[in-house]
């Protein structure tokens, strides 16, 4: 549950330094810039040194924090994200100024449109070199003015520690996200009195927490009188923890429920009332039901167009009911004709009692039979070269779906999402609003350094892999136990499929080679194992789980295999293009 | 219905602000036609004044935007039967011999004052509605305008009570009214 600051007892109407008190210590910048991360009760930070940053860095070893070594800033930014998304802490980059500054912009924009709550702290020039094009200066603040929820230039050491308590709390706060603390050289060079402030806000920012409860009985009433409604669980819920007041919802409401791309895990895939992933690649049920529904309820989704398609054709019979924390995600996308602003778990513990007890057995039925059976029944069968989605379901068997399951993007992900079954919140992390490839290593990284205690999976293509492989290294460094499972179908498979079936097979530039991934692995002091065969995949995942350390697992698959179904870009969801061998029975009249 | 909107945005006076709210209306897609900043009766306050285009759902959508940012204190649509709007514009206006009297005449009419003189040209100031600076040009336009600054639109509600009116809703579900 995301709840106001406990410790904003007051807000503050900006970011200066707290009145000094009797026996403060005076601390240099860089020093009060640890203190600050040790007093957020951060484990730890990803980063990467350089000129500006050496004075923090100089101060790192007496933090009490660990600090990663990464290969490349952007993968510091995105294991960030991981440890933020398997922890629902805040996580932490650091990066020096110019060029480790702007390779941050990638992981930013990706948290960003995910709602992820990280704090980036980067160096900067010397203030008397600002404006003045000096040595590795880049106006940071500027260039992430889009792609942060907020950003600062700290100008005076003692604005560090109540710079940084403001930036913790905007990121993990309201609709979580990115924050930018830049700070110059000097700045960390320069003493100041140092004392963690116990207060932070502005008057001019207050997180919608508790809906208004008006909203709640108009939207409880359109679910008492609904026929044939549907939820669509989104990320809010998850970022909200409230999986149990979501369950709970649900299950007394008796509705179905549908899953965004980051809403899976919202509720367990595997539940009776659970249905799946909806949209440009959902399943054909679930897609089905949102062209018949009459009602739906949106929980902390923020109405993505991969999830809706043409929005003219989306839930076309529907009302809405939408749930979200962010105003101004309120009839962005959609009409709504019911808003409810508000945190998802205060708002679910409102609305849970407000709505009947039902069960919408019938609708339910209707929905199951609209099933691609013969697609489900293909999936038992095992060819002889593993089937991606034979993989997947291997992984998600072996590990119980009780593993945290990281992917990139591409074909492999869309499989993963379909076929995972997952189970629980924070245990699913993908990129979904800038699908930013190389994603899957450094956030597995993350997560492990956050979930030491929960097994670690990657699902990578091999495209994606070679992006950020160079993170092998940190891993085998760091010593994590994590499973990669690169899925190697030689190509850009997601793009592949859009050229086979969109642009008529003219395949432009995705073919794509890759090294000898068992030997890659064992050249950084990981292990490699190849699989080519369907009755290899489980041996291979049970033995990368016994192994120590990071374990690179290649599944080569069919370089021609897409992912189904398939919703044409531009068209609505109720398009949807389906496997040609094994189209839904009517449809095959 | 596409129309002209007056939003009055009250800002904490922090730097980069201006930045702040012209690019976020940038990268939204959103006009900015008019944009003038100042302070307010309220230290530590500024306040912006944009006329945007656009339909009453996009400008709303504009409006929840800017309460995003940090600093954005207040967003107000304020309804263009309740604006009372100025705008100020400095001329330099060619106006030698005879034609000299006719300027000054005119200038008379539209309440403008002289601020300058040379033999050649007169700088004048007016200040009014956006009709009445259109129409005081349009007249100064026949003498010929060497030079011209227009200062962009304030605007000011109607009634005893600040900018309130026309509030834009920033919980976004109809809860301000009774929430406020
Ligand atoms: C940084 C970045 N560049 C390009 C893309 C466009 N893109 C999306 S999926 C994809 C193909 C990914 O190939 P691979 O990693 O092999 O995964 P596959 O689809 O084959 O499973 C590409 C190029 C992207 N999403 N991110
Ligand atoms: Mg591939």
């Amino acid at each position: 549950m995301v709840v106001a600051d406990p410790t904003m007892d007051e807000p503050r109407t900006q970011a200066t330094a707290e009145a000094p008190q009797a026996a403060q210590e005076v601390l240099s910048g860089a020093r009060i810039t640890c203190r600050s991360i040790d007093a957020e009760g951060v484990k730890t930070v990803f980063g990467y040194p350089g000129g500006a940053v050496i004075p923090l860095y100089d101060a790192i070893p007496a933090a009490s924090f660990k600090h990663v070594l990464v290969r490349f800033e952007q993968w510091a930014a995105l294991a960030a994200v991981g440890y933020a998304r398997a922890t629902g802490d805040v996580g932490v980059c650091i990066a020096t100024s110019g060029p480790g500054a702007t390779n941050l912009v990638t992981a930013l924009a990706d948290a960003f449109l995910d709602s992820v709550p990280i704090v980036a702290i980067t160096g900067q020039v010397n203030q008397s070199l600002i404006g003045r094009d000096g040595f590795q200066e880049v106006d940071i603040t500027g260039i992430t003015l889009p792609v942060t929820k907020h950003n600062y230039l700290v100008r005076r050491p003692e604005d560090i520690a109540p710079t940084i308590k403001e930036a913790f709390y905007l990121a993990r706060s309201g609709r979580p996200g990115p924050v930018l603390v830049d700070i110059p050289k000097d700045v960390f060079l320069a003493s100041a009195p140092f004392t963690y402030p116990t207060k932070t806000g502005r008057k001019s920012y207050q997180p919608n927490l508790v809906p208004n409860m008006r909203q709640v009985r108009l939207a409880a009433n359109a679910i008492n009188s609904a026929k044939k409604p549907v939820i669509m669980a989104g990320h809010g819920i998850i970022l909200s923890r409230a999986e149990d007041d979501f369950r709970r919802f649900a299950e007394r409401s008796g509705i179905p429920v549908i899953y965004t791309l980051l809403g899976l895990g919202a509720m367990d895939e595997h539940h009776p009332q659970s249905l799946g992933m909806m949209g440009m690649h959902g399943h054909r049920h679930v897609n089905r039901a949102l062209e018949e529904c009459d009602l739906l309820v949106n929980i902390g989704a923020r109405f993505d167009d991969r999830a809706t398609g043409k929005v003219a054709g989306f839930a076309p019979n529907a009302k809405i009911v939408h749930v979200d924390i962010d105003p101004a995600e309120i009839g962005k996308n959609i009409r709504t004709d019911v808003p409810v602003v508000g945190d998802a778990g205060e708002a679910l513990k409102l609305l849970v009692n407000e709505v009947d007890q039902r069960d919408h057995a019938s609708w339910m039925a209707w929905i199951q039979s609209e099933r691609n059976v013969a697609l489900e029944r293909a999936l038992d069968d095992i060819p002889e070269t593993p089937e991606p989605y034979a993989i997947i379901k291997a992984i998600a068997d072996v590990t119980d779906r009780e593993a945290i399951v990281t992917t990139d993007v591409g074909q492999h992900q869309m499989w993963s999402a379909q076929y995972l079954g997952i189970k629980h919140g924070m245990r699913w992390i993908t990129s979904g609003g800038l699908g930013t490839m190389g994603f899957g290593l450094p956030s597995a990284i993350g997560a492990k350094m956050g979930r030491p205690d929960l097994e670690v999976w990657a699902v990578i293509g091999d495209g994606g892999f070679q992006m950020s492989s160079s993170e092998m290294a940190t891993a085998v460094q760091e010593r994590l136990d994590i499973n990669i499972a690169v899925i190697n179908n030689g190509h850009l498979g997601m793009v592949r499929q859009w050229q086979d079936l969109f642009q008529n097979r003219n395949y432009s530039e995705v073919a794509i080679s890759s090294p000898d991934f068992v030997k890659l692995a064992e050249a950084y002091g990981a292990t490699g194992i190849r699989v080519t065969k369907s009755d290899e995949i489980v041996p291979a995942i049970e033995r990368a789980r016994s192994i120590k350390g990071p374990v690179l697992v290649e599944f080569v698959i069919d370089p021609e295999a897409n992912v189904y179904p398939i919703v044409p870009p531009g068209a609505s969801n109720s398009e949807m293009m389906h496997h040609p061998q094994w189209v839904p029975a009517e449809e095959d009249l | 219905m596409q129309r002209s909107h007056t939003l009055v945005v009250l800002v904490e006076d922090q730097p980069g602000v201006l930045n702040r709210v012209v690019s976020l209306m940038r990268r939204r897609h959103f006009n900015i036609d008019s944009i003038t900043v100042g302070h307010s009766e309220q230290p530590g306050l500024s306040r912006m004044t944009l006329i945007v285009t656009g339909e009453d759902n996009e400008v709303e959508q504009a409006g929840k935007q800017l309460y995003k940012l940090l600093e954005v204190v207040k967003v107000t649509d304020i309804p263009a039967e309740d604006a009372i709007t100025r705008e100020l514009v400095i001329v330099k206006v060619a106006a030698k011999g005879p034609q000299r009297a006719e300027v000054i005449q005119i200038a008379e009419i539209y309440s403008a004052r002289i601020l300058d003189a040379t033999p050649n040209t007169l700088m004048i100031q007016a200040t009014g509605s956006e009709d009445h600076i259109d129409s005081f040009l349009a007249m100064m336009k026949v003498f010929g305008i060497r030079e011209m600054a227009r200062s962009g639109k304030i605007a000011m509600s109607r009634g005893s009570m600040p900018a309130k009116q026309g509030r834009i809703d920033r919980i976004g579900d109809g809860s301000y009214a009774v929430a406020d």
